[in-house]
């Protein structure tokens, strides 16, 4: 992702013709303080999720422009919005350009309300782009206790899928998921949002795979290293405590990377070499255009390892291995160059 | 196996400043996040701790409500104040009776001054993250003024640090104390200065295993424009800490990390039975021709080059990284048991 001075705040009457105008569209809608704008800045903008109490109530529609292995940007409409008016034009509009549709809604206040809205919503966007896809976040789920959630869960998919049936809606691409800004359950749902957007996807899963069989790896993901979303794994089950460890082990190489470096301007002989390796990256990134990929292992009394290497435009290679594998570390990393090189054609193809 | 050197810590503070909240952090890995669920201490509560081989840290934690403080000053007053190394005093920054907590501070070190003069004396200002963080500087000042001026009166020298537990702070100020009580600390400094040396590295720091506090630290100036954050001990006391409660979470624990960074690599590893060591190498894309004219000749630059030449050949220089901790280990595991009479 590459926007750091807040949100894109653009009335979306006068969505401008420009570049955003094809990058693909992720909705995000939902009533008003259920927890949209919440999510938007926890994901994009690195707000710690307490702050996120003090954020104003957004009162128009805000874009941010997300680029990882694809670009694609979130837009987030006010909880107002009236969906059955049909004469808003924009909406439409919008439905028709959206890959994906996330509809937020407050498990701690009573849904029902949200849910006859989101029944509105559906028949609308469903009308207008019978592709897109429903992805409803049950939205601060850390004040309910576990079995409650899953209460919650079932309630909520079952008074959804019974009112589409009535108005003999079948086949809506719709899924559900837990999330909570306090832990990773929200990553891990926009990740599966973005997944889905992703064409290249089964390509990517597939690359993963053979890297996994040949290189003695648990389990691989591809990670936005900046958002946390991960771009795709491999077929193996995937568990969230794992997924949890991944996502804190970026956190530590990033954050240690960032306590060292080295004062160019000082030492004019490494300047060339250095620009030579930049030329390697992609310069969207400032924390990640310096000389050379990073990356770093890390070793668990349990004899797990874990392995990450940058790849290509701010994506990063997370492995799971058991220490068995370290004495062909070697044979590893060469597997992984050519897992990167892949993962550059497919990018290139895709430009 | 030598006598165990005991140092007894008070810590102090009204009730609600964050006492606790601080020691299971450090000491009990807890997370800042968790410390929400702990109630007051009820009077003293008593944590033996294991530093280094042979010190243990025999920490105080008193109860800062008013009742208890009142005994602490009366009954216990023998009791509590004898044979203390160190106070450590905890202000709130957002107490409402902040003239009550400096009368309390004097009670303690008028106490002091009578049954262990030689005691140290530490002011945590706390919950910083409450203050506006233009403002942060000239309330710790302010504070920290009058607080010199007070224990001057005792012939007292205090040490003060700004913390807050949501940040790196807190690790720079139990680092300090900690250091000041560990008698041996010197000869830690002195060996792990000629490790630096030896191994020709641009940072060595030596952390204590499981509250991951630096207890000494060798920066070389070998690589010419490498530069650190001036914060950065504590910065990695606090990002390591966190990962140790992420793995577990996994039922695991953490045991060394390799970084190959952008700018440096750098090598965290187990040292002796409770410390661990890391190892920062700038990455040095070019020999440096003629500044450095020794390092040219030898093998370790020999192997930098080599790994720039290619990003994934770091392991060479990796191995003689884990090569050298290996041989060092004997060593410190030596000065750790050491005698301390």
């Amino acid at each position: 992702m590459t926007d750091d001075h807040g949100p894109l705040t653009e009335g979306y009457d006068r969505t401008p013709q420009h570049s955003s105008h094809h990058i693909p569209k992720i909705m995000m809608m939902g009533l008003r303080r259920c927890g949209k704008s919440s999510i938007c800045q926890v994901m994009f903008h690195n707000m710690p999720p307490l702050d996120t109490l003090y954020i104003e109530s957004t009162s128009s529609p805000s874009t941010t422009v997300f680029s990882s292995f694809i670009d694609f940007a979130v837009v987030e409409l006010p909880g107002q919005t009236n969906a059955v008016d049909p004469g808003n034009e924009e909406l439409e509009r919008l439905f028709t350009e959206s890959g994906a549709l996330i509809y937020v809604i407050d498990s701690q206040d009573e849904y029902i309300n949200s849910l006859s809205n989101l029944h509105s919503i559906i028949t609308r966007a469903v009308e207008v782009n019978p592709k897109i896809n429903i992805e409803v976040f049950i939205h601060k789920v850390d004040g309910l206790s576990e079995d409650f959630r899953l209460d919650a869960q079932r309630d909520i998919t079952q008074r959804v899928t019974d009112e589409l049936l009535d108005d003999g809606l079948l086949n809506v691409p719709l899924s559900f998921h837990l999330t909570s800004i306090f832990d990773h359950s929200v990553y891990e749902a926009f990740s599966r949002v973005v997944q889905k957007q992703i064409p290249q996807l089964a390509t990517l899963e597939n690359l993963l795979n053979v890297v996994c069989q040949h290189s003695g790896i648990e389990k691989a993901f591809l990670f936005d290293i900046k958002s946390k979303i991960f771009v795709a794994t491999d077929s193996s089950p995937m568990d969230v405590a794992t997924y949890e460890i991944c996502t804190d082990f970026i956190d530590i190489t990033v954050d240690m990377d960032s306590l060292y470096t080295i004062d160019h301007s000082q030492t004019p002989a490494l300047k060339a070499a250095d620009t030579a390796f930049g030329n390697e990256l992609d310069g969207t990134d400032p924390t990640f255009n310096k000389s050379k990929p990073i990356g770093s292992t890390t070793r668990l009394n349990n004899g797990l390892i874990l392995y990450l290497q940058q790849m290509v435009k701010g994506l990063a290679l997370v492995c799971l291995m058991r220490k068995e594998s370290m004495p062909k570390i070697a044979l590893v990393e060469y597997n992984i160059e050519f897992f990167r090189n892949a993962l550059e054609q497919l990018r290139l193809l895709t430009v | 196996m030598a006598a165990t050197a005991r140092r007894k810590l008070l810590l102090m503070g009204r009730s609600g400043s964050g006492k606790s909240s601080m020691r299971s952090i450090i000491f009990s890995n807890y997370s800042a996040f968790d410390t929400r669920r702990l109630g007051a201490t009820i009077d003293v509560e008593h944590q033996n701790l294991r530093f280094l081989g042979n010190l243990t840290l025999n920490l105080w934690d008193c109860g800062g409500q008013d009742a208890y403080m009142d005994n602490y000053f009366s009954s216990q007053r023998d009791n509590i104040f004898q044979m203390v190394e160190a106070l450590i005093f905890v202000f709130d920054v957002e107490s409402k009776e902040l003239r009550k907590d400096i009368e309390t501070f004097v009670l303690c070190l008028r106490n002091l001054y009578e049954f262990s003069p030689g005691a140290r004396i530490f002011a945590l200002v706390h919950k910083m993250d409450l203050v506006v963080v233009e403002k942060r500087q000239d309330v710790y000042k302010a504070l920290m003024h009058s607080l010199e001026d007070t224990s001057a009166m005792f012939s007292f020298k205090v040490q003060g640090f700004a913390t807050t537990i949501w940040d790196e702070s807190l690790y720079k100020a139990w680092s300090n104390i900690v250091c000041s009580l560990i008698p041996n600390v010197g000869i830690f400094q002195k060996h792990l200065q000629s490790f630096a040396d030896i191994s020709e590295v641009d940072e060595v720091i030596l952390f204590e295993k499981t509250s991951f506090l630096v207890i000494s630290h060798v920066t070389g100036n070998r690589s010419p424009g490498f530069k650190s954050d001036s914060t950065r001990f504590e910065k990695i006391s606090n990002i390591i800490k966190q990962f140790k409660q992420s793995c577990n979470k996994l039922r695991s624990q953490f045991q060394s990390l390799s970084l190959r960074g952008s700018d440096c690599s750098a090598y965290i590893d187990s040292m002796t039975a409770s410390t661990m060591i890391m190892v920062v190498m700038a990455n040095r894309a070019v020999p440096d021709d003629g500044t450095n004219g020794d390092d040219a000749v030898d093998g370790s630059s020999a192997v930098n080059l080599l790994a720039d030449q290619d990003p994934f050949s770091g392991e060479a220089e990796n191995n003689i990284i884990l090569a050298n901790i290996k041989i060092a280990r004997k060593m410190f595991e030596k000065i750790e048991n050491l005698s301390l009479e």
